[in-house]
């Protein structure tokens, strides 16, 4: 697995690298079409602030009234009934809302359970398999104003279960105690 | 979300921390959409190069005949497709902050192709999903964090972010196609 982890140190480099070298061999005026692209990037993220905004405000005040504590607690025995260890819910439930509070709630199960535990496996195959759904549908659509999202908040969420399930599945199979 | 949050907290006597978590929430927000700034000015920079060199051109070519059967509504040669391969494979190398530009980019010549039309057409919901559930071959935060806790084998949980990364896009695709057909019966009969 050494490789992988060398190909995606390596990968940003040799993608810039071979961006430049084959645009220079084409003669694009390289710096001048930068220029021309990199404009965007400030009038589209100041674009996205609405949106994220909106979402995040949700989010917070769903958090910090404690309702999402009580959703976990709640759900937490009848999912540890299927198997589930009841310390991996909070992360499995916030995982699709906030990255950087499941990033803490992994860092913290890590710490609390050793990195080589099941349930330190467990948090860690969690975190690196799935995504923030909310953020990146507010990022996305907000950046090029969709309003009307579909039915794209339920696809994402039910993706993130297969994914949770998948996750708990393989790591009971290979590291299971 | 929000009301649920705000008749919880009046039940449960939190509306101070509510308060907080509003400004909290709306702070983060901006503080999120700055950070992208410098993210997005160099890798847009980066893409309007590779488009004009018509790289994302080739791109497109090259994985047609799979993107094809995912995007059905993409046509061939179209620089939206380019831009879906390079955000995916972004994703696929964990390279979180390099796809979400390729990301925007690819919605934005969606919604081109889609008229403009400020509602969410059939590619986009399927590119979401794609990058909610997106194969992970490098989860290169979780390996660091997991370094820095010393753990004897940083790098063990690769495969088992692979197998359930992979479990989560087949299993995002197929719920996509599942709804695609429910709103396109529903169409059919009204």
């Amino acid at each position: 697995m050494e490789w992988l982890t060398a190909l995606s140190v390596w990968m940003i480099p040799v993608l810039i690298g071979t961006v430049i070298l084959v645009a220079t061999i084409r003669r694009v005026p390289t710096y001048e079409t930068f220029v021309s692209g990199a404009k965007e990037g400030f009038g589209m993220s100041v674009s996205i602030i609405p949106y994220l905004v909106g979402m995040l405000v949700a989010i917070y005040v769903f958090r910090a009234s404690g309702a999402m504590e009580a959703l976990v607690s709640g759900m937490a025995p009848f999912l540890s009934w299927f198997g589930v260890p009841a310390d991996i819910v909070p992360l499995a439930l916030l995982r699709p809302i906030s990255g950087t509070g499941a990033l803490g709630l992994m860092t913290d199960l890590t710490a609390v359970h050793g990195p080589d535990s099941y349930i330190g496996r467990l948090a860690a195959t969690l975190q690196g398999s799935t995504d923030t759904t909310f953020y990146i549908l507010t990022v996305y659509f907000g950046a090029v104003g969709i309003k009307k999202m579909g039915d794209a908040l339920k696809v994402g969420l039910l993706a993130d279960l297969v994914g949770i399930i998948a996750a708990i599945f393989i790591v009971s199979l290979i590291f299971g105690s | 979300m929000l009301l649920i949050g705000l008749v919880y907290a009046a039940l449960n006597g939190t509306m101070s921390e509510v308060t907080e978590g509003v400004f909290t929430g709306a702070k983060e927000a901006v503080a999120i959409c700055i950070g992208l700034i410098s993210v997005l000015t160099f890798w847009l920079g980066l893409m309007k190069v590779a488009e004009t060199a018509g790289i994302l051109k080739q791109l497109a070519k090259l994985v047609h005949p799979l993107a094809r059967r995912v995007f059905p509504e993409v046509p061939k040669d179209h620089p939206a497709m380019g831009y879906i391969l390079s955000n995916l494979t972004a994703n696929v190398f964990g390279l979180g902050n390099a796809a979400t530009p390729m990301g925007i980019k690819a919605m934005e010549e969606l919604k081109r192709l889609n008229g403009g039309k400020d509602e969410a057409s059939r590619s986009m919901i399927t590119l979401l999903a794609l990058n909610t559930a997106c194969l992970t071959l490098v989860p290169t935060t979780v390996i660091s964090i997991r370094m820095s806790y010393e753990s004897e084998a940083p790098t063990d949980i690769v495969s088992t972010t692979i197998f359930a990364s992979g479990c989560a896009m087949i299993g995002a695709i197929c719920i996509d196609r599942f709804f695609y057909y429910l709103r396109s019966r529903k169409e059919r009969s009204s």
